[in-house]
């Protein structure tokens, strides 16, 4: 059992998923049902209540109707664009340092570690079972102010570089953009580096021989062949760094101040506290339509195959 | 000196590496040091003086420790409801062809392609629409409808991986459908369940935003920690949360020495 169980999947020769015809013609769909039956109600089904709930008028003690009221669309992004621009620029940035800080530490899983390679995966993917709020709250320990993080930061004179560009303020890093960009990163980095590695993996080393024979330079080599070859890596990655950056709040609401609120701090207070729910569904909605069109867009060029 | 720069040169990407390993560990050292911290106040941010108080009283703190098997029988049911229904749609989409592919395709991408704040709040209105009373039952319907395109995901790219002429030669040598399922199919897709599910109880025990819109009154560990960061932080949740990395390293390693050693006598 153990050696059919241990066949190496790398043995295919033909395609695998060959239709089987003949029997159990609704097989499929009996196999389909009951899962996609829960996605359908749970998942799709409140979309659909959300939508309606976003063009309501009414009032918690009189109830909502739906009066087709798409000025709550127009105040809500009058009153939260602030909030809106914060999240896309703070989970662009985010994106970026991940995919600058978890590109090499893919490439060490991928071609450098040896016989470290699974220690070195495990300890990417450990950190995930100590509650990522625990986690996040020991950055307020490692932020602190007048901390060694801070006081080597101020040394080497960046902070005055990021709070010129208007990152940090003064000789802190708590309670500024900057320790939210840092706890955004922070938390997403594994999703990035994961589709990284995946991909760096399939790499054929033979490949990076072939380049070097050709007199390529170790740089040049990663510019044309290694860095192509992990594009899949790169924009899936990307977007598994970007979608859950964009509607976070915890790392706002721990780390942050007021003034770095993001938009999924304003959907959950006025869900949760304020309950006004016609503005608190627009807001959704509007986040939603945004992260619809880019991934509409990115399947368009990669086809959802790839992604599921 | 030059042959110090050419050393750094030649090892930039694994130093690089390296760095952002220390980057992403670095919390987690945190929260073991502070599991042995004796603070002043409420807050345990700043170091005072060495204790092993907080580990000889994990559970000291009200509430805690029920919001922790909360969480964890929540995350054990709804890892199995979602390994349950991911399998069977995993075999599906790895192994038949029907219509509207796309669609269903699309249906299992969309949970992960949106950010949970907009799934929560979606959810909650719902809820509220059909006047649900919120709790246990709800926590536990929303953590199985978003672990479960990732279970979906990580089986079907095991079975697709699998080479059908296994069972094609199970069924040659008079294996029934059902002995060919069980004898063959389900040992070699046996890995990539295991994998859904292990991140199904993860993503579940960890979840805190979709958990916070839909749990009503009720406590799951993650909330309590939400909480506490409000009220004041107990030295036991990092006792707690050291555990768990720990239990969870513990476990993964076992995985694989017992991995290596079957291979060895295979």
């Amino acid at each position: 059992m153990t050696t059919v169980a241990d066949a190496p999947p790398t043995a295919l020769v033909e395609p695998p998923a060959k239709p089987r015809k003949k029997r159990g013609r609704f097989t499929p769909y009996w196999l389909l049902l009951p899962g996609l039956l829960w996605l359908v109600v749970f998942f799709a089904l409140p979309m659909l209540y959300q939508a309606s709930t976003s063009v309501q008028t009414g009032s918690l003690e009189k109830g909502y109707e739906v009066t087709w009221h798409f000025q709550t669309y127009l105040d809500a992004l009058g009153e939260y664009w602030p909030q809106f621009l914060r999240s896309v620029l703070y989970a662009g940035i985010a994106t970026v340092l991940c995919l600058l800080l978890g590109y090499p530490l893919a490439y060490l899983i991928a071609f450098k570690a040896g016989r470290w390679r699974n220690l070195v995966l495990i300890l990417v993917i450990a950190p995930f079972f100590t509650s990522f709020l625990i986690r996040t709250l020991a950055w307020k320990t490692i932020l602190a102010d007048g901390g060694w993080v801070v006081g080597s930061l101020d040394a080497l004179h960046i902070l005055d570089v990021t709070s010129w560009i208007g990152l940090t303020e003064g000789d802190r890093v708590l309670a500024t953009p900057l320790a939210v960009v840092c706890g955004l990163t922070y938390n997403f980095l594994p999703f990035m580096i994961l589709p990284l590695y995946t991909s760096l993996e399939r790499i054929d080393g033979r490949l990076h021989e072939a380049a070097g024979d050709l007199y390529a330079r170790p740089f040049t080599t990663f510019r044309r062949v290694t860095f192509p070859l992990s594009l899949p890596g790169v924009v899936s990655g990307t977007l598994l760094t970007f979608i859950p950056a964009s509607g976070d709040y915890v790392n706002a609401q721990l780390l942050g101040s007021t003034s770095e609120k993001m938009v999924g701090n304003v959907i959950q207070s006025q869900f949760l506290t304020v309950l006004d729910y016609p503005t608190a569904a627009a807001l959704s909605f509007i986040l939603m339509a945004a992260i619809l069109i880019m991934v509409t867009l990115y399947i368009r060029r990669a086809g959802t195959e790839d992604l599921v | 000196m030059t042959a110090v720069t050419r050393w750094i040169r030649r090892n930039l990407v694994v130093l690089a590496g390296l760095l952002t390993l220390a980057f992403l560990i670095l919390p987690n050292v945190i929260v073991l040091v502070f599991s042995f911290n004796k603070p002043k106040g409420k807050f345990n941010y700043a170091w005072q003086e060495f204790s092993t108080e907080a580990w000889s009283d994990p559970c000291g703190v009200a509430d805690m420790c029920g919001s922790l098997s909360l969480s964890l029988q929540i995350a054990l049911w709804s890892t199995l409801g979602a390994t349950a229904l991911g399998t069977a749609i995993a075999f599906a989409l790895a192994r038949y062809r029907f219509r509207a592919r796309g669609a269903v395709n699309s249906l299992i991408f969309l949970p992960m392609a949106m950010p949970e704040v907009v799934m929560a709040a979606s959810l909650l209105t719902l809820f509220l629409n059909m006047g649900v009373q919120l709790g246990f039952w709800t926590i536990l319907i929303a953590h199985i409808m978003f672990c479960l395109s990732f279970v979906v995901t990580a089986v079907k790219a095991r079975v697709m991986s699998m080479d059908p002429r296994l069972e094609q030669a199970a069924q040659d040598l008079y294996a029934g459908p059902v002995q060919t399922f069980v004898r063959v199919t389900l040992p070699i897709a046996a890995p990539g369940i295991a994998a859904g599910a292990l991140l199904a109880f993860a993503l579940s025990f960890d979840d805190f935003i979709i958990t916070n819109f839909n749990a009503g009154s009720t406590v799951t560990f993650p909330m309590f920690v939400w909480g506490s960061a409000q009220r004041g932080t107990p030295v036991q949740i990092n006792v707690i949360g050291t555990a768990m990395f720990a239990i969870a390293v513990i476990c993964v390693l076992t995985g694989i020495l017992v991995g290596n050693r079957r291979k060895k006598h295979a």
